[in-house]
This record gives structure tokens, C-alpha cells and sequence, in this order.
């Protein structure tokens, strides 16, 4: 089955094109409302500011067909700041509407710890997932970024703590989301990978 | 649950080719970037950083595709500098597969570069190199590669870096790189308490002990050396498992 990669202009597309052609995985990559439309598996993949992304999901008439998309039960894997973009807002971008499939609101890291939050860290499990299946519990991901989920907001099925406990697994029907990069984790992040491409063949 | 403290070899590359400078030599040939990039990958390094250390424009230009070949054989985040100048050479490096850009000459020119790149790319992906020297009971800043001082008080420069969107710090002590008498702690510890991002500390690393003061003394989120890892005489393996031994967060898992 093809992964559809959506494309807005900016983030790390070709490492996680990268990582998931490693594990045979077809993809491509959509830029366009058509390509997301007809999509069977979506990966929305970012790194940087909530604005950029949210703006460049919106020039390119993305955000509808990606709520589409949701509404109708398609997979969709967030990575990063993916995650984040599918609440309804962040406080990195006041005023900016995210693609909402969670009502909260993303949050600033506090001040009392390093930010960004960058590096290996480890997740507490909360509930059984999926997409670490497989993973040894002290397993190690690979974080980059100073906005967060709180645990509490979603579904959230592995929480990570950095100053405060914050969403680094979520999985509710169709949607899955990590904070972490799972395409810079090594060995562990390529497991989450496999075991998303699995869930949806 | 702890943040591990990161190990990050270092590829030094002039014109398609890892290097190492020498004393009196120049600059010896250490093998192809891509080809350590992978050794570093399946050893469990934590993160890699690729410097262009090129002085010719023909060198320079074949550094994005060093970062690509590099990037294709990792799983592992990358970290590319050297040289850059401009926000388009940053995206540039960034596009070429590299996940965080590095900064210091320029930015100590045009600090509104860090700015820049920080509001397109995201803090996290702008990281501040930092070399300096000590100068009586503090540090300064120095620019092209150690040359020239720029009289900016290193801990000040740092806190200008980081308020203007840098995300991290690569803190290099010219006194101590290439000496092999290990990581300035001092220093490493100064400047981290300063800043509320990650400091990566480099210069002097030669011994497993070495590693073990700068995430404990020097307070250092992440270590960074070149020569020792080129040379297989430390492996990154042994030396995680030295620091898990002594009570050091680091990552043993793949």
C-alpha cells in the first residue's frame, strides 16, 4: 500500500521517505488536495514553527482534504510537529488554527528544564500500543522540539516527562502521533515505523 | 525516565574527505565521510555532526553532497556547518539532509542570521558554534575557525545566541582542541548554566574519564570528539557502557 506523505513545504520529508522505503514501504508525496484525497495511508511528517506548517498546509488547500481524510477513517501518522498540528492550537502561534482532531491546546516546554527539549529520552507507557509493540520499556527516541501536548489532552497511550508530562504516543481509531522522530531513532524509531506500515496493510 | 546524555562524533571535511590537522603537517586523510558516518551509526553514536572545513570554493561546493551521502547512511539525527553565511545556505544544508544547521563566524557578523534561520527552521534546528579561548577569569568568542577574536565575553554571546532563536550550543575550547588533555569543565559548566538550551561540549577529549567529568563536572548535555573515534582506539560502545557503569543517563539500546 502507498503512503501518502503530505508535503507543505517545508519539514523533513526526504529522512522519513527514507525510513519508511527501508522497510519496503511504498510513498509519495502529496502537495495537493487530490493526492490527500485519494490517499489510503497519510504520514504528516514537520519540523519547525506551528505557523509555517498551518500556513502551508492552508496555501496549499491541504488543511480541508486532511480533515476529510480523518472524518473518513484513513490512517494518518503524525511525526513531531505533525502531532501537534492535529490539535486545535498552540501556543507557539496564538490565533493560528490546527487541524483540530484533538480539542487542546499545545503548550510551551517550561522554563524550568532545557529548551528545546533534544535528545534520547524514554516514555512511560500508559496504555497497550501499537506502534510500540514490540519495544523494550527503557527504549530510547530521539526528541526535538520546545512545544508539547499535554499527557492529559489525548489520547494518549506513552507519556514523556521534561518538566512536565506531556503526549509522546497518541492512538485513537485512525489517528497515530509521535512526538519523538521515529526516522532518527536508530533501530527503535524504525520498529514504531514497521509497526505503523503494518497496522494499515 | 531521564534525558540520556548524548555521545556525537565529529567528521572534519575538506573536499570530499574526512580530515585531521596535525601539527606542523597539515591535514592527514581519515577516510570517506560516509563510510565512518555508517561505523558511527551501527556503534551507537547518538548524533553526528559533518564540518566543511574547506578553504578552497571547490571544496566548499561538493560539502552538500558529503551531507547527502552522509544522511543516507544514517538513522541517527545529523548536524552540518562550516562556513554557512547566508539563510539560503542553511536551507541548503537542511535540504540536503542534514537535521540542524551550525553558525558562528557569520553570526557573530549578523546576528539577525540566527534570528532568520530560527523563524524559518525552528530553534531546534539552529545550533550556535561557540569557540573560545580563555582569557583571564572568562572566555571569549572567536570566529573563522579560531583566528580572529572578536572581543564578544563568550557566556554574553551565548545568551545573545540563544535569545535570538538558537537552539543549541556547540562549545569549543581552542585551548584545548587537539591537546588530548580533556574537555575544559570549567568552561563547559559556565556556559551551561548560563543558557537554558543543550550545550554540546568538544575540544581536548582523549580518555573515557574525560566523558564522564564533562556530563558530571562540566554539566554538558551532550560530548563531542573527533580523532579518538576516527582512530578505533575508543569505541562509542565501551564508552557508553563506561559512563552506564559510573551513573551517567546514556543510551545503550540501538
Amino acid at each position: 500500500m502507498k503512503i501518502a506523505i503530505v508535503d507543505y513545504g517545508a519539514g523533513n520529508l526526504p529522512s522519513v521517505e527514507r525510513a519508511l522505503r527501508k522497510l519496503g514501504a511504498e510513498t509519495e508525496r502529496a502537495a495537493e488536495p487530490k493526492q490527500v484525497a485519494s490517499a489510503k495511508v497519510i504520514v504528516l511528517p514537520g519540523v519547525g514553527h506551528f505557523a509555517a506548517f498551518v500556513a502551508g498546509l492552508r496555501e496549499r488547500n491541504l488543511t480541508e482534504s486532511l480533515r476529510d481524510a480523518h472524518d473518513s477513517g484513513v490512517p494518518i501518522l503524525g511525526i513531531c510537529l505533525g502531532l501537534q498540528a492535529m490539535f486545535a492550537s498552540s501556543e507557539e502561534a496564538p490565533g493560528e488554527s490546527g487541524l483540530g482532531f484533538f480539542p487542546d491546546e499545545v503548550r510551551a516546554l517550561p522554563t524550568n528544564v532545557k529548551s528545546p527539549h533534544i535528545g534520547w529520552n524514554q516514555v512511560r507507557r500508559v496504555h497497550e500500543s501499537r506502534l510500540l509493540r514490540g519495544i523494550p520499556e527503557d527504549a530510547y527516541f530521539y526528541f526535538a522540539h520546545s512545544y508539547a501536548a499535554p499527557a492529559s489532552a489525548a489520547p494518549t497511550v506513552a507519556a514523556c516527562d521534561h518538566g512536565v508530562s506531556f503526549a509522546a504516543v497518541i492512538e485513537q481509531k485512525n489517528l497515530r502521533a509521535v512526538q519523538f522522530h521515529p526516522e532518527k531513532s536508530g533501530e527503535t524509531g524504525a520498529l514504531v515505523l514497521r509497526n505503523f506500515v503494518e497496522s494499515v496493510q | 525516565m531521564t534525558l540520556a546524555r548524548r555521545i556525537i562524533p565529529c567528521l572534519d571535511v575538506d573536499a570530499g574527505r574526512v580530515v585531521k590537522g596535525i601539527e606542523f603537517e597539515g591535514l592527514r586523510d581519515m577516510g570517506d565521510p560516509a563510510e565512518l558516518a555508517a561505523r558511527y551509526n551501527r556503534e551507537g553514536a547518538d548524533e553526528l555532526v559533518v564540518l566543511d572545513i574547506s578553504a578552497s570554493h571547490q571544496g566548499r561546493s561538493t560539502f552538500l553532497d558529503t551531507i547527502c551521502r552522509v544522511a543516507e547512511q544514517l538513522n541517527i539525527p545529523l548536524t552540518a556547518g562550516g562556513g554557512i553565511r547566508k539563510m539560503e545556505e542553511g536551507r541548503a544544508v537542511l535540504l540536503a539532509g542534514a537535521d540542524k544547521v551550525t553558525v558562528n563566524t557569520a553570526a557573530v557578523q549578523r546576528p539577525e542570521l540566527i534570528s532568520e534561520l530560527s523563524q524559518q527552521f525552528g530553534a531546534q534546528a539552529v545550533v550556535l558554534s561557540l569557540d573560545v579561548k580563555r582569557k583571564g577569569d572568562s572566555w571569549e568568542a572567536y570566529t573563522r575557525g579560531g583566528r580572529d577574536a572578536t572581543g564578544l565575553d563568550a557566556a554574553e554571546w551565548a545568551a545573545e545566541a540563544v535569545s535570538r532563536g538558537a537552539g543549541e550550543i556547540l562549545l569549543t575550547s581552542i585551548d584545548r582542541d587537539g591537546t588530548c588533555s580533556g574537555f575544559d569543565c570549567e568552561l563547559t559548566a559556565k556556559i551551561a548554566a548560563t543558557v537554558s538550551v543543550p550545550v554540546i561540549a568538544s575540544g581536548g577529549a582523549n580518555s573515557f574519564d574525560d566523558f564522564f567529568d564533562v556530563f558530571t563536572k562540566g554539566r554538558a548535555d551532550a560530548a563531542l570528539a573527533a580523532s579518538i573515534f576516527h582512530m578505533e582506539t575508543q569505541s562509542i560502545s565501551a564508552m557508553k557502557k563506561f559512563l552506564a557503569d559510573r551513573g551517567v543517563p546514556v543510551r545503550l539500546n540501538r
